[in-house]
């Protein structure tokens, strides 16, 4: 350990989730496992019970989500991680918890699908199933490390982000980056946002501030009045479900608070885009090769570049439209049937031409498929 | 450097240990940058296992190995499956010859090291038939110090199986046989015959 408290270890992603959790303040895991997540629930059951946190083995991963957002209004930060089917099962459940404004983070270590699919081998498949795969009309946030470091880091930043707007919050992990073991920094100054109680004097639990964020987190046995609805209900969390303009004011500002707050959330790495003619939009595992690639087109004189996207929702369209102004070919490499590539040609909007380089079955992209892809698109627009 | 060392086996071998220890010996004790990653069906035992370590003095952004330089190999079907993934001109092989026999065409230098047959009559625990094959890949080829691997077992196997898998590391260590390597320091053998290739 060094002097300002940082420690290196060679851990899994995985286990980095875990640390960081801790890190975050996480006192509170529902779980059931599942390949390949299951190293989260077993490192959690260890780690927690010491800092005075509780861990549960739920019978399912409908219980464990719902158990997650128990604690939270019981006053813990929370959290849960599952796999493809355990995911599939918890979306009643992040529903609720954006209805209900519950703050807790809720780890996808994505693998293989539809179905059981391929319980040990990587996939990034559930990114839409992130954004839409509960009913109605809700907004949440998804983080997606590419490194058992940014396992780490962005598990932080996923407990702040829960924290601040009180959204569930996924990390879409996948196989690679929660299985691989690699060195990550721990510890150290970091950046914690801590629940603050609000006033208890005439405290409407749903009364939002002007950016539509409630203000604090209040907990259940601390002298508040709180109701906790599923259905639409007013500031006072009272039921207003048959009222047409409270519903609409609802529904309006649970996604409003995360669509218009974007530039605060909005988290990208940009390699060597200012002169790109070729840009590799990328995420998640996918973002290794992706930026090999990109390094190795450069050192034969190829104005390439990437955008890695560390948060993907909300999507950042601002950033990938700018970029679609400057940069001829946007590449869009990613491990499911073609899918972050719609949100980046919508976001583009016809100023680059788009290309999607979708993997299936579970296999990396290699960096000599990825940049024959920008060599293919250099080539393409010189004919031009 | 980059190089790309693969163990690969039967599930319930060890296969993985054997990969995540030399990680932490690369990574934890030598300060270099190392991947992970593993490969493994379903069952707990018996299916295909494999283990891939990527090492390198620099950031590793492609996790994987594409063609390995180093393999350890437990089992036949796991040779003959990887065999052709090896660097012919760089790439070295280490066989477990209790459970290899047969040699495929065009390997690049092999070294042999009956690591189920140490670790069963030696040792009483075919478990440890890993820690012997990860010996012997520490005089096999540079890629790690074997006081690394040794530190790195200490930290990272249970303290009751702590001097056993550390004597079947040293078995592995000294037992290996193959083109070119000098003699175990501190061991019995006859001076060594001049390196003819392989290191």
């Amino acid at each position: 350990m060094s002097e300002d408290g940082r420690k290196v270890r060679i851990i899994q992603g995985n286990e980095a989730s875990v640390e960081g959790a801790i890190a975050a303040g996480c006192r509170f895991f529902a779980g059931y496992p599942i390949t390949p997540a299951s190293e989260i629930a077993e490192l959690m059951s260890r780690r927690l019970p010491p800092v005075g946190g509780t861990f549960l083995q739920m019978e399912d991963e409908i219980a464990s989500i719902n158990a997650v957002i128990g604690a939270s209004w019981g006053g813990a930060k929370a959290c849960t991680a599952s796999s493809g089917p355990g995911i599939s099962l918890m979306q009643e459940g992040v529903g609720y918890a954006a209805e209900t404004e519950t703050p807790c983070v809720v780890i996808n270590v994505m693998r293989g699908g539809p179905a059981t699919g391929q319980p040990t081998i990587s996939s990034q498949q559930d990114i839409y199933q992130a954004r839409y795969g509960g009913h109605g009309d809700y907004e949440i946030i998804a983080l997606v490390p590419s490194s058992a470091q940014e396992a780490y880091d962005l598990t932080i930043k996923a407990f702040n982000l829960a924290e601040e707007f009180r959204v569930p919050v996924y990390l879409l992990s996948d196989e690679i980056v929660g299985h691989t073991r690699e060195r990550v920094v721990m510890g150290g100054p970091i950046e914690v946002r801590e629940r603050v109680a609000p006033p208890k004097e005439g405290y409407r639990p749903y009364a939002a501030g002007p950016d539509g964020l409630l203000p604090g987190m209040p907990a259940f046995n601390d002298g508040y009045r709180l109701l906790v609805e599923g259905q639409h209900h007013d500031e006072r969390g009272i039921r207003a479900g048959d009222d047409v303009n409270k519903s609409a004011a609802l529904v309006q500002r649970l996604n409003d608070k995360v669509r218009k707050n974007i530039d605060r959330i909005t988290d990208v790495e940009r390699v060597d885009l200012d002169d790109a003619e070729v840009a590799v939009v990328c995420f998640g595992s996918t973002a290794r090769p992706a930026l090999e690639a990109v390094q190795s087109a450069r050192e034969k004189g190829v104005k390439a570049g990437a955008l890695r996207l560390r948060v993907i929702w909300p999507f950042p369209e601002k950033v990938v439209a700018e970029l679609a102004g400057r940069a001829r070919t946007l590449i869009v490499p990613e491990m499911n049937i073609g899918k972050l590539v719609l949100e980046v040609r919508r976001s583009a909007g016809g100023r680059a031409e788009v290309i999607s380089l979708p993997r299936l079955g579970g296999a990396l992209h290699t960096p000599e498929e990825v940049e024959g892809a920008i060599m293919d698109a250099v080539k393409g627009g010189n004919a031009r | 450097m980059r190089k790309e060392v693969r163990v690969a086996g039967f599930g319930g071998q060890g296969v993985i240990l054997a990969g995540v220890i030399l990680a932490q010996a690369s990574g934890a004790i030598e300060g270099r940058e190392v991947a992970q990653t593993q490969s493994y069906g379903p069952e707990a035992r018996g299916g295909a296992a494999r283990c891939d370590v990527v090492i390198s003095d620099k950031r590793i952004l492609y996790p994987k190995v594409r063609q390995a330089d180093l393999l350890l190999a437990m089992s036949q079907p796991a040779l003959a499956k990887y065999a052709v993934d090896l660097d012919a001109a760089k790439g070295k092989v280490v066989i477990d010859s209790t459970l290899v026999n047969e040699l495929p065409d065009g390997l690049p230098p092999v070294y042999r090291v009956p690591a189920t047959k140490i670790a069963e009559e030696e040792f009483k625990n075919r478990i440890v038939a890993n820690m012997v094959m990860l010996g012997a890949l520490a005089r096999v080829d540079d890629v790690v110090a074997y006081d690394s691997l040794k530190r790195a077992v200490a930290e990272n196997v249970a303290p009751k199986f702590r001097d056993l898998n550390l004597a079947a590391l040293d078995r592995g260590y000294q037992a290996v046989e193959g083109p070119g390597l000098r003699p175990a320091a501190g061991a019995n053998d006859a001076p060594g015959a001049p390196a003819s290739g392989g290191r």
